[in-house]
């Protein structure tokens, strides 16, 4: 793997070795390993079914929900290992997932859905101080605190989301497509809130389609395709790469966005023409 | 109008006990997704422990006692058997709930016998005279009582984080626990409180004008079963409103037997499934449920 940050990519932040998961008799990850160093933004591209939810639920274990394992390799967070832990052990540790499609609590109060965020934080005590912290990030939060959550719009369910994840005051917050479905009024809000979240600490492990906006916001970015990682790079040298460009920002002629097609994970060959092309 | 005030009243007292039992049926549905169809053994447990303390230790200590042991059967059924099931379907762990059901329940009523045990409550069979209207003590008690922890209950399900971790889990159980809820300690929860307000509701069950715990008691346990679906499944109010619909109709069903002899004797007994049913068939949910049972 390229070096892209200076002190040893073991020694902090986010490590994933050669993590293979699978559900069932379908492997959805092989081989995947990445760095997230403390501090950093770091993004994950792919398109549909490449893999990047099933990383996230990884780190999180939240695979057993799906029926799916870890099959090989190793998840840890500032040398602490999670791979094998409790959900409630990783949230502990500090490390908090925003989930795909937001999954508010819709029969819940705005408010109870903060509550929420902060029932497996580190110290339950920081509760008000963080709810603080997060209704001034998203005032809007304030205005609809005792609103059904489910009533929300999708940007503000989206706000909702990732409060609730910040209630805990995490130290990793692992965002996935949290601009999904969203305007791109809405989606730049987003982006802004996560550079400041960012900005405030935390470090951040992005999982997105939309790849201009992710490749902006963060300093390191990795490229998933059917489970493997296929490129990885600085953000600024990826945005320039012309496989990234044609298939990810959507420039030059190509419209077909998400290549990978989910039902060639079972097959997974070892060798495929699309991955020739990255290994340059 | 004086019978009628008397089998209302007495309606309303059965009908809170029901949704007691209702009550910890519901908030098991809630948090684990299973049909507890064990539901009246724990009953018949805590009716079992307090009549068989209630001679050495005294009556409340017994009812303490009678509590904790329903509880402690709840939250072990979920610990051995619902947590370690690894099963795809949830009907599945219902029907080991039918099969933990018959163990504990056979097992109890061979202890009993053809016995009718005493709880040895200080109500006795004590009237209680408001102008024209008596009421056995008992019932007032049931009433207080069960009114008392039917709303303890909802505050706590509303305010407490024990109560937000319980219905963020029924919601989504899944991005519960990227909260970092612990599922297990969620489902022992609510089987351990179910348990305890069996335990209760036993006590109200048994005493007069019951003659004590018996055999049968399990019989009438079962009637908050349609209590419980009645009202919808996977809601409290339901339970609630449940359980005081089948009381007052069991209550003014007996009453009135006499002058509706066309309906049979014993109109009682069944009328609360026959509500059940009337009511599932114009709303298949129950009246606030929103998951029909067919899903289930
Ligand atoms: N619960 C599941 N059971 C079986 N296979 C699954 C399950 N969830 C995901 N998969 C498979 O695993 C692969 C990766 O899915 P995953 O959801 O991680 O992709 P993704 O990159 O998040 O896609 P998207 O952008 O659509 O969210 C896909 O082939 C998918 O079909
Ligand atoms: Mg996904």
């Amino acid at each position: 793997m390229d070096v892209h940050d200076p002190r040893p990519p073991e020694d902090s932040g986010l490590v994933v070795r050669d993590l293979a998961v699978s559900y069932g008799p379908v492997l959805a990850l092989r081989g995947v390993s990445l760095n997230v160093p403390r501090g950093a933004i770091v993004t994950v591209l792919g398109g549909n079914g490449a893999g990047k939810s099933t990383l996230l639920r990884a780190v999180s274990g939240t695979l057993r929900f799906q029926r799916g394992g870890i099959t090989a390799g190793e998840i840890s967070f500032d040398r602490t290992r999670l791979s094998g832990a409790a959900t409630s052990a990783v949230v502990a540790g500090g490390v908090v997932q925003v989930p795909e499609g937001r999954r508010v609590f819709a029969r819940m109060t705005v408010e109870e859905n903060l509550r929420a965020g902060a029932l497996g934080a580190r110290d339950r005590r920081s509760a008000a101080g963080a709810r603080q912290d997060v209704l001034k990030l998203f005032p809007v939060l304030a205005e609809r605190a005792r609103q059904r959550a489910g009533l929300l719009s999708g940007g503000e369910q989206q706000m909702l989301a990732i409060g609730r994840a910040l209630m805990a005051r995490p130290r990793m917050l692992l965002l996935d497509e949290p601009t999904l479905g969203l305007a791109p009024m809405m989606a730049a809000r987003i982006a802004d809130t996560v550079r400041e979240i960012n900005a405030q600490g935390t470090t951040v492990l992005l999982v997105e389609q939309n790849a201009a906006m992710a490749l902006s916001l963060a300093s390191y970015a990795y490229v998933l395709e059917v489970g493997e990682v296929v490129l990885s790079g600085p953000a600024a040298e990826l945005a320039e790469s012309d496989e990234v460009r044609r298939r990810y920002l959507g420039i030059e002629d190509d419209p077909e966005i998400a290549p990978a097609s989910a039902t060639s994970v079972a097959a997974a060959p070892a060798e495929r023409p699309v991955l020739a092309r990255w290994s340059a | 109008m004086i019978t009628f005030l008397e089998l209302l009243a007495n309606g309303i007292s059965v009908g809170t006990v029901y949704a007691l039992i209702a009550l910890g049926f519901v908030i098991i549905f809630k948090a684990t997704e299973v049909l507890n169809f064990a539901h009246a053994s724990l009953l018949l447990v805590g009716g079992f422990i307090i009549a068989k303390l209630h001679a050495s230790v005294g009556f409340w200590l017994a009812l303490l006692i009678g509590i904790a042991g329903a509880a402690l059967v709840g939250a072990l059924i979920e610990f051995l058997v619902i947590r370690r099931a690894n099963v795809a379907s949830h009907s599945v762990l219902a029907i080991a709930t039918i099969g933990i059901d018959i163990v504990l329940t056979t097992e109890l009523t061979r202890e009993i016998g053809a016995d009718v045990l005493a709880l040895g409550d200080p109500w006795r069979d004590q009237v209680l005279h408001l102008g024209a209207v008596s009421i056995a003590q008992t019932r007032v008690a049931a009433l207080v009582v069960a009114t008392v922890l039917i709303t303890a209950f909802l505050l706590a399900f509303k305010y407490t984080n024990w109560g937000i971790a319980m219905r963020a889990t029924a919601e989504d159980s899944e991005t519960a626990a990227l909260m970092g809820v612990r599922r297990g300690r969620v489902s022992m929860g609510a089987w351990a409180i179910a348990g305890a307000l069996a335990a209760v509701a036993a006590l109200f069950l048994c005493v007069f004008p019951t003659p004590g715990l018996d055999r049968s008691t399990t019989f009438a346990a079962m009637k908050a079963f349609p209590a419980a679906i009645l009202g919808g499944l996977d809601s409290t109010t339901g339970a609630l409103v449940g359980g005081l619909i089948i009381g007052v109709t069991e209550a003014l069903m007996s009453g009135y037997q006499n002058d509706m002899v066309f309906l049979g004797r014993g109109i009682g007994d069944v009328a609360p499934f026959l509500v059940m049913i009337v009511i599932l068939l114009i709303r298949p949910a129950g009246l606030f449920g929103t998951r029909e049972l067919a899903r289930v």
